[in-house]
């Protein structure tokens, strides 16, 4: 019978990502109830110091593939390495985090597994002994809820909604052979090419400041960057703001763009149309900076502001220093 | 080139969705129906290769008799022909379901590249892709914002958080799109008039020999949980609005 909630964490140059740990810290809250194991697998290289990190945050076990062939990431080799660990002991449930790279791995399992899975998940729980998982669909304009009835159950965890727990374990760690041939991997990266922004991804951050048409320009979202920047927030963008050009795809909110879940959101010069409001609607709070006091986004904010951003944000970033300091 | 693109028909951006009264999935009526985004993308990367390389695109749907009408859509962006499966046991089936059978249908024709979505933005799955990839036996490339064809080989761009990958595969491959990539076109006139005439096959499950099971369950669809009304901030100025906004931040939701 499957046994065990299984997790597939996540590294990159020999340090954890924090989805790891909020991996690690829900499989254990998932494996007390069912009263199983947690069992982790890390892949990369010259990694193999890191693997008992995972016991803070309540793995029993981890299985450790320590080899050039996993870094840079590719998803022939971290797949076929996950797939035939799985395959041999039989876990009931897998978790990966909805990162670019868990998104990637997951699916391509559920293909190698033939299983099922719940995407990007807020919620997981046991109702009687299985997965019962809860997923915003349609961007947030609805929730669905996931009951996977194939093993491995599967679900992916959207970064920054699960809370990492201490809970200290000694995890056990299994050093395992990788049979992969790196001439037979068929994708290759060639190159990474790093963000010099240092800021966190949109997805991870705990804080947004986001503009749209409102800031006229791409020259005035410096104010909204030295808000973010005492706020160690990321700065986000509506998507009129990304077709004219004044920020990168990348900063694009909403339905078909990124969908966000900060503790704080802070929409400038946003009107909130439905497929902006869709991506970031799940913000624990949310702020709206418009002139137009009839704008939509204004319904969803938790606390608004009507007045021209150009005057306010510039105060708000000299009262926050105040407070902060 | 033999290109495939995937494309699946999903309600409107702009709709408001309604869940049914008892929760088993989304009142569609009123809903208008258009192509996932993110398959234009791939539709339209589809359309420009072709048009570099010569060869054909031929699109594929499981979705419904009004799917035909997003088969249609690509046709008259320039597609050459479409298969369509329907079959009402798909209508609620899993990622892996929707691309076994997809996986039965492509099997059979020549492909060199097959373009999906990255997600597509009814489900927002993102899985269906590398699913196709694993069931076909070949690589994947996921969210991708750039593509370049040399030979028997590709070059993409992926971003990820905090970073662009290039990444080399062989073909054939899968390679989802992610906006960025391209704008896509719209249908001419012409187009639309020569879409009419353009061959769509039709199948159902049983025809591809797919069996449905459906592996990952939706049990309920609920609306968002409702959120409190939000306070409007009053004050003289905008320094003074500021400085309470600052202090509600601190001291009544203490996030910053
Ligand atoms: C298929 C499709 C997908 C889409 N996906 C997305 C998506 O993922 N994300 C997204 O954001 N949009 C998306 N959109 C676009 C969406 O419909 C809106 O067009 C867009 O969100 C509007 O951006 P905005 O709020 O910045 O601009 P506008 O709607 O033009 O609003 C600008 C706001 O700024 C305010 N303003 C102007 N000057 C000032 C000032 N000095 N001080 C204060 N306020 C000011 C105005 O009152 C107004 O409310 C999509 C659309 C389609 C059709
Ligand atoms: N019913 C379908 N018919 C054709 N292609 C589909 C279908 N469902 C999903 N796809 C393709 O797979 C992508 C990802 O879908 P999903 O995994 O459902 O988010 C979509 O963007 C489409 O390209």
């Amino acid at each position: 019978m499957a046994k065990g909630v299984w997790i597939v964490t996540e590294q990159r140059y020999g340090t954890f990502r924090k989805i790891s740990f909020e991996l690690a810290s829900t499989a254990r809250k998932l494996a007390d109830q069912l009263g199983e194991e947690v069992v982790a697998i890390l892949l990369g290289s010259g990694i193999e110091g890191i693997a008992g990190e995972l016991g803070k945050y309540g793995v029993d076990k981890v299985y450790v593939a320590d080899n050039a062939v996993y870094e840079p990431y590719t998803t022939d080799a971290h797949a076929t390495t996950v797939a035939s660990l799985v395959k041999e002991h039989d876990p009931s449930i897998l978790l990966l985090g909805a990162s670019a790279q868990g998104k990637d791995l997951s699916a391509r399992l559920v293909g190698k597994l033939a299983t099922g899975m719940a995407t990007d998940c807020v919620d997981l729980k046991i109702v009687e002994g299985k997965l019962l998982a809860s997923r915003p669909m349609y961007a947030g304009k609805c929730f669905g809820e996931v009951m996977v009835s194939s093993y491995p159950q599967m679900a992916s965890l959207r970064p920054n909604v699960f809370p990492v727990v201490e809970n200290a374990k000694n995890a056990s760690i299994t050093k395992v052979d990788t049979p992969i041939d790196p001439g037979q991997l068929k994708t290759k990266v060639l190159d990474v090419q790093k963000d010099t922004s240092g800021k966190v991804d949109l997805t991870e951050a705990n804080i947004i400041v986001s503009g749209g048409r409102g800031m006229k320009g791409p020259e005035n979202y410096v104010i909204l960057e030295e808000l973010a920047d005492i706020l160690g927030a990321t700065v986000g963008a509506s998507r009129a703001a990304v077709d004219a050009g004044w920020r990168p795809q990348k900063d694009q909110v909403g339905q078909t763009g990124k969908v966000v879940s900060p503790n704080l959101y802070v929409a400038c010069g946003i009107s909130g149309a439905i497929q902006h409001l869709a991506g970031m609607g799940s913000s624990k709070y949310i702020v709206a900076i418009n002139k137009d006091p009839d704008a939509p986004i204004f319904a969803r904010a938790d606390y608004g502001i009507v007045d021209d951003l150009f005057k306010v944000v510039p105060e708000l970033t000299k009262e926050v220093k105040k407070l902060l300091e | 080139m033999n290109i495939v693109a995937c494309v699946k028909q999903v309600p409107d951006t702009e709709t408001l969705i309604k869940v049914k009264p008892d929760r088993s999935g989304i009142d569609e009526t009123g809903i208008k129906w258009v192509m996932n985004p993110y398959d234009e993308f791939g539709v339209e990367e589809a359309l420009r290769l072709k048009e570099k390389l010569s060869g054909e695109v031929i699109i594929v749907s499981v979705g419904p008799a009004r799917a035909l009408e997003t088969i249609r859509t690509a046709l008259a962006m320039g597609a050459e022909r479409g298969i369509h499966i329907v079959d009402p046991a798909l209508d609620s089936a899993d990622p892996f379901t929707i691309a076994s059978a997809l996986a039965a249908a492509i099997k059979n024709i020549p492909y060199d590249i097959i373009f999906c979505g990255q997600r597509a933005i009814d489900d927002d799955c993102g899985q269906v892709g590398a699913i196709l990839a694993e069931l076909l036996g070949i690589p994947q490339v996921t969210v991708i914002t750039k593509v370049d064809v040399d030979g028997n080989t590709i070059k993409v761009t992926r971003p990820i958080e905090g970073a662009q990958l290039i990444i080399e595969s062989s073909l054939p491959c899968v390679v989802t799109a992610q906006k960025g990539l391209n704008e896509p076109r719209y249908a001419s006139l012409p187009g639309i008039m020569k879409a009419k005439k353009k061959p769509v096959d039709v199948k159902d499950a049983a025809s591809l020999g797919v069996s449905i099971d459906v592996k990952a369950k939706i049990t309920k669809t609920l609306p968002p949980p409702a959120r409190p009304p939000g306070k409007i901030i009053c004050g003289e100025d905008p320094a003074e609005k500021a400085r309470e906004l600052a202090r509600l931040l601190r001291e009544e939701a203490k996030v910053i």
